[in-house]
C-alpha cells in the first residue's frame, strides 16, 4: 500500500543548469506558452443568458433552484439560523482540519439515519461542498486505494467527475446508465457492464437525482446492483448532492445510499448541502468514510487531515456553522425539512405542467420522462441543434446535451418553454 | 476485508498537537505560545470591532443570498485585495496586468499558484524544476508544493542560529548558485517563523540577483499590516519587486489581518507581463479551481470587500490591525526588558529587532521540552513563540520560565 511519499531534499551544489524545458520568450512573459483555456460549458450558458435582451429569456443552465419568480430563494430557516449565529457573538477562531465536529456528526446522521451502527465506525470531514468532498476523496483514493486506479461514472454523469478525478489522480472509465430510447434506465446495460469491472475497482453511484438525467434507479433495481457490485468486490463512492431535493424527503432520498450500508458495502460518500440548504456559495459538504471499525476509522481520518492541510488548511465555517444548527435544532430542522419538501413540490409540480403543456401544444412526442425523471435536471432527449434553435430562436438557455434545470422554471414561463421546445421538435 | 486496512496511522500536525495538549493541561499557570493566531491583553480570541460592523450589516442585507460566487471568485474582493497589495497607483494595476483568484486563506492561494506553476511554469511538466523555501519556513510550505506535483523541494539558506539574524550571504549564496529557473518562496513581511526580514538593502540585492538568473518570485503574504502596523510600509518588498518589472505571484491571507481565520479568506495575485497572458493565465486558473473547490466561499470575502470599499470602514480596519500591531510592539519590548532585568544570559535583541507575531527565541529542543513540560508553557520545538500569546499578566511567568530553561537545561 503506498505510505506517504517523502520530498527530497537536495543542496544544491555549484552551477547546475539542468534543461528545465523552454521558456518562452516571444513576448518576455513566462506564460507566453499557456493557452487560453476553453469556456465552462455550463458557465458559458449563463454568461451568454446575461448578454442576451430578449424580455422572455430564460436561464435553465445553472443547477441552482429558483422560486416560482425566477428569483433565488434563501431559506426561511438559513435567515432564522443566520440570526440565532450573530447574537452568539462567536470567534472566528480556525476549525480544525476535519472542519466543525457539530456539522460533521450531523451530516453523517442525515445521511445514515440518527442511530445507525455505522455511525461509530466512520469518520466525517467537513468540505468544500460537493465538489471539495469528491476532490478529497479522489486524493485518498490515489494515495491509499490498493486496486485498479479506474473510477467508473454512469454514463452521462456530473461533467465535473471527469476532471475532478483526473485531477486527484485516478483514471475514469464508463458504465452504461442512460438510455436514449426511453429517456430513461438502461438497466440491462447497466447491470452488464457493472458485472464487467474488474474487482476492486472504485464505482460512483449518484444517491438520488442523478444529474444530469434525473433518471435514478428503483428500490428493485438498487438492489440487483447492490448484489452485483458485491459480487465483483467493487469500493462504491455514493455522490449525493441532492438529498430531500429529489423526491421532497430525506429519508427516501437517502434509502439506496443506506441500504448498501445494510447489505455490507464500506462505501465513500460525498454530501453537499448547495442545493438542499441552498447554502451554494457558503461551500457546505462532508466527506466520509465507512470503514470495518472505530480504529480504522482514526488511520483514516488521521491521513484525511495530512490531504487536507496542504490544499485550504481548515474549511470554511460561516456555512457550516448554519447548517449544524439548522440540523440540530428542533424547530429550524422541521422549517427546513418543509422548505426542502416545498422546493422538491414545486419542481415536480414544473414538471407536470411542461408535459400537460407540450400536450396542449399539440406534441405527437412521449413527453412522460419530464415527470418519471427526478430532481432539478432533466434530460429533455433534445438533440444539438434543437437545443441551439430553442437558444437562438427562443432565447432559452441550456446546456447541449438536451439537460434542463427544472429549477429555473416557472408558472409564468412554464408555458412559453412548452411552446419552444414543441416548436424545435415538431 | 478493508481496503483500508493497511492504512498507517499519520502523526498529527505539530502545532495542532501542541494546542491539544495545552488545552488539556489542568495547570492553572498555563500558557499558549503555539499557534499563529491574535490574542488580546486577556488572552482571548478577538474579532476586529469593524468585523463586527460589516458582519451585522451584512445579516442585515436582504439582498444579499448564498448564490454561488464565480469561479475565480468575489470581483470586488480580488480587485481590492490585490491593490491592497500592490498599492492604489501601482502601474501595473494600471496597465490591466494584474489579476487575482479567491481562494480558500493563504493555503488556498499557495495551492492554486503551485498547481499552476506545475503544469504551466516555463513550458510544461514542470515535476523537477526546484522550488526553494527558507530555512526555516511555514512548515506547510513543503506539503503545499510537493502536493502539487513538484518534487525537489529545497532549503533556501535564511535564518543564522549563531548570530540570531539573517544569513544574508547563505541566501545570497544559494540565489546565485542554484539552477536558473528555479522558484522562490518569498515571505513579503513578519517572516514565519523567524520574525526575521530582509531590509529594503537587502531586499534590492535579493531581487537584483532574481531578475538576472531568471528566478520565479512567488511571494507568501500572511501578515500585512500586521507586522509594522502599515500596510504600506509592510508590502515594501511586494511593491518593489514589481516595480522592477518581475511577474510573480503574491499569495496573500486575510486571516490574520481581518481576524477572519475561519472564514478562509485568501487572494492569490497574479502579476504577468501584459493583460493578453494575464487573461490566458486566469482562463487556465479557472480550470484549476473547479477540480479543487468550484467556487470559494462567499462569507469571508464579503467582508473583506465591503470594508476596503468604504473610505470609513476601511480606516477603521486599519486602526484595528494597528491596535494588534502595538500590543505584539509591546509585549517584545516588556519581554526584552524582563530578561534583561532578570540577567538572563545571552542578547535578547532579537526579541524587538523581530518582526510580526512570531519570534525565534534561539531555545534549543531541550530547554523547550523543559518550558513544556516542567513550566506548562506551550511553544514550538523549533524555539518559535506566538507573541500574541503573551499578556501583562503571564508576561513575568513566561520571562521566569525562559530564565530558568536557559540557565537550567543546556
Amino acid at each position: 500500500m503506498a505510505l506517504l511519499k517523502t520530498n527530497k531534499v537536495i543542496y544544491c551544489l555549484g552551477n547546475i543548469s539542468p534543461s528545465l524545458g523552454v521558456l518562452s520568450t516571444r513576448n518576455s512573459s513566462w506564460w507566453g506558452g499557456v493557452q487560453m483555456g476553453p469556456p465552462d460549458p455550463i458557465l458559458g450558458v449563463s454568461e451568454a443568458f446575461k448578454r442576451d435582451t430578449n424580455p422572455k429569456k430564460m436561464n435553465l443552465g445553472v443547477g441552482a433552484y429558483r422560486d416560482d419568480k425566477g428569483k433565488p430563494f434563501v431559506l426561511s430557516c438559513v435567515r432564522k439560523a443566520e440570526a440565532i449565529i450573530t447574537t452568539k457573538q462567536m470567534d472566528k477562531e480556525y476549525l480544525g482540519i476535519g472542519g466543525l465536529a457539530e456539522f460533521s456528526k450531523s451530516c453523517a446522521q442525515l445521511a445514515f439515519g440518527a442511530d445507525n451502527e455505522v455511525l461509530k465506525r466512520s469518520i466525517t470531514v467537513q468540505t468544500i461542498s460537493g465538489t471539495g468532498s469528491l476532490r478529497v476523496g479522489a486524493n485518498f483514493l490515489a494515495r491509499f486505494h490498493g486496486g485498479p486506479r479506474d473510477v467508473y461514472l454512469p454514463k452521462p454523469s456530473w461533467g465535473n467527475h471527469t476532471p475532478i478525478f483526473r485531477d486527484g489522480g485516478m483514471q475514469l472509465k464508463a458504465y452504461r446508465y442512460y438510455d436514449p430510447s426511453s429517456c430513461g434506465f438502461d438497466f440491462k446495460g447497466a447491470l452488464d457492464d457493472i458485472s464487467k469491472i474488474p474487482e476492486q475497482s472504485v464505482i460512483m453511484l449518484h444517491a438520488c437525482a442523478h444529474n444530469p438525467t434525473g433518471v435514478d434507479p428503483k428500490p428493485e433495481q438498487w438492489k440487483e446492483i447492490s448484489d452485483i457490485v458485491k459480487k465483483r468486490n467493487l469500493l462504491v463512492f455514493f455522490d449525493m448532492a441532492y438529498q430531500g431535493f429529489a423526491s421532497g424527503d430525506i429519508d427516501r432520498d437517502a434509502w439506496a445510499v443506506r441500504y448498501f450500508i445494510e447489505q455490507g458495502h464500506n462505501i465513500l460518500l460525498s454530501q453537499s448541502f448547495a442545493k438542499n440548504m441552498g447554502l451554494y456559495g457558503e461551500r457546505v459538504g462532508g466527506f466520509t468514510v465507512v470503514c470495518n471499525d472505530t480504529e480504522e476509522a482514526k488511520r483514516v481520518e488521521s491521513q484525511l487531515k495530512i490531504l487536507i492541510r496542504p490544499i485550504y488548511s481548515n474549511p470554511p465555517m460561516n456555512g457550516a456553522r448554519i447548517a449544524a444548527t439548522i440540523l440540530n435544532t428542533p424547530d429550524l430542522r422541521s422549517l427546513w425539512l418543509e422548505e426542502v419538501h416545498g422546493m422538491a413540490n414545486r419542481i415536480i409540480k414544473m414538471r407536470e405542467q411542461l408535459a400537460a403543456g407540450l400536450k396542449n401544444e399539440g406534441s405527437s412526442h412521449n413527453w412522460q420522462h419530464v415527470i418519471d425523471q427526478i430532481g432539478m435536471f432533466c434530460f429533455t432527449g433534445l438533440k444539438p441543434e434543437q437545443v441551439e434553435r430553442l437558444t437562438k430562436e427562443f432565447s432559452v438557455y441550456m446546456t447541449k446535451d438536451g439537460r434542463i434545470s427544472m429549477a429555473g422554471v416557472t408558472s409564468g414561463n412554464v408555458g412559453y418553454l412548452a411552446h419552444g421546445i414543441h416548436a424545435v421538435t415538431k | 476485508m478493508s481496503v483500508f486496512c493497511e492504512v498507517p496511522l499519520a502523526a498529527p500536525v505539530a502545532v495542532f498537537k501542541l494546542s491539544q495538549d495545552f488545552n488539556n493541561d489542568q495547570f492553572p499557570k498555563k500558557v499558549n505560545l503555539g499557534v499563529g493566531a491574535y490574542r488580546t491583553d486577556e488572552g482571548q480570541p478577538w474579532v476586529l470591532p469593524v468585523v463586527k460592523k460589516v458582519e451585522n450589516i451584512i445579516v442585515h442585507d436582504d439582498s444579499l443570498n448564498h448564490e454561488y460566487l464565480p469561479i475565480l471568485g468575489l470581483p470586488d474582493f480580488r480587485s481590492s485585495a490585490s491593490k491592497i497589495a500592490l498599492g492604489d497607483d501601482s502601474p501595473a494595476i494600471q496597465e490591466n496586468r494584474v489579476g487575482a483568484v479567491q481562494c480558500l486563506g493563504g493555503t488556498g492561494a499557495l495551492k492554486m499558484g503551485a498547481e499552476f506553476l506545475c503544469r504551466f511554469y516555463n513550458g510544461s511538466k514542470n515535476t523537477n524544476t526546484p522550488i526553494y523555501v527558507s530555512a526555516p519556513t511555514w512548515e506547510n510550505h513543503n506539503a503545499v508544493f510537493a502536493n502539487a506535483g513538484f518534487e525537489d523541494v529545497r532549503p533556501y539558506k535564511y535564518w543564522d542560529a549563531e548570530k540570531r539574524g539573517l544569513d544574508l550571504a547563505g541566501f545570497l549564496g544559494d540565489l546565485e548558485s542554484c539552477p536558473e529557473h528555479s522558484v522562490f518562496v518569498l515571505h513579503a513581511c513578519a517572516h514565519n517563523p523567524t520574525g526575521t526580514d530582509p531590509t529594503p538593502e537587502q531586499w534590492m540585492q535579493i531581487a537584483e540577483i532574481m531578475m538576472r538568473r531568471k528566478l520565479f518570485v512567488f511571494f507568501d503574504s500572511a501578515y500585512q499590516g500586521f507586522a509594522s502596523g502599515s500596510l504600506d510600509k509592510d508590502a515594501w518588498a511586494i511593491r518593489y519587486f514589481v516595480s522592477m518589472g518581475f511577474e510573480m505571484f503574491c499569495a496573500q491571507s486575510f486571516s490574520k489581518n481581518f481576524g477572519l481565520y475561519n472564514e478562509r479568506v485568501g487572494n492569490l495575485t497574479i502579476v504577468a507581463h501584459d493583460a493578453d497572458n494575464l487573461k490566458r493565465v486566469l482562463s487556465q486558473m479557472e480550470k484549476i479551481v473547479r477540480t479543487t473547490w468550484s467556487n470559494p466561499p462567499s462569507q469571508g470575502a464579503r467582508i473583506v470587500a465591503i470594508t476596503l470599499n468604504s473610505p470609513e470602514l476601511f480606516t477603521e480596519w486599519k486602526d484595528n490591525v494597528k491596535t494588534m500591531a502595538d500590543r505584539v510592539l509591546l509585549m517584545r519590548a516588556q519581554l526584552k526588558a524582563k530578561l534583561q532585568a532578570l540577567g538572563t544570559p545571552g542578547t535578547w535583541d532579537h526579541i524587538t529587532e523581530q518582526i510580526g507575531m512570531f519570534s525565534f527565541t534561539g531555545l534549543n529542543p531541550k530547554q523547550v521540552e523543559y518550558m513544556v513540560k516542567e513550566r506548562h508553557v506551550y511553544l514550538m520545538a523549533s524555539g518559535r513563540i506566538n507573541m500574541c500569546g503573551l499578556t501583562s499578566k503571564n508576561i513575568d511567568y513566561v520571562a521566569e520560565s525562559i530564565h530558568e530553561a536557559v540557565t537550567k537545561v543546556q
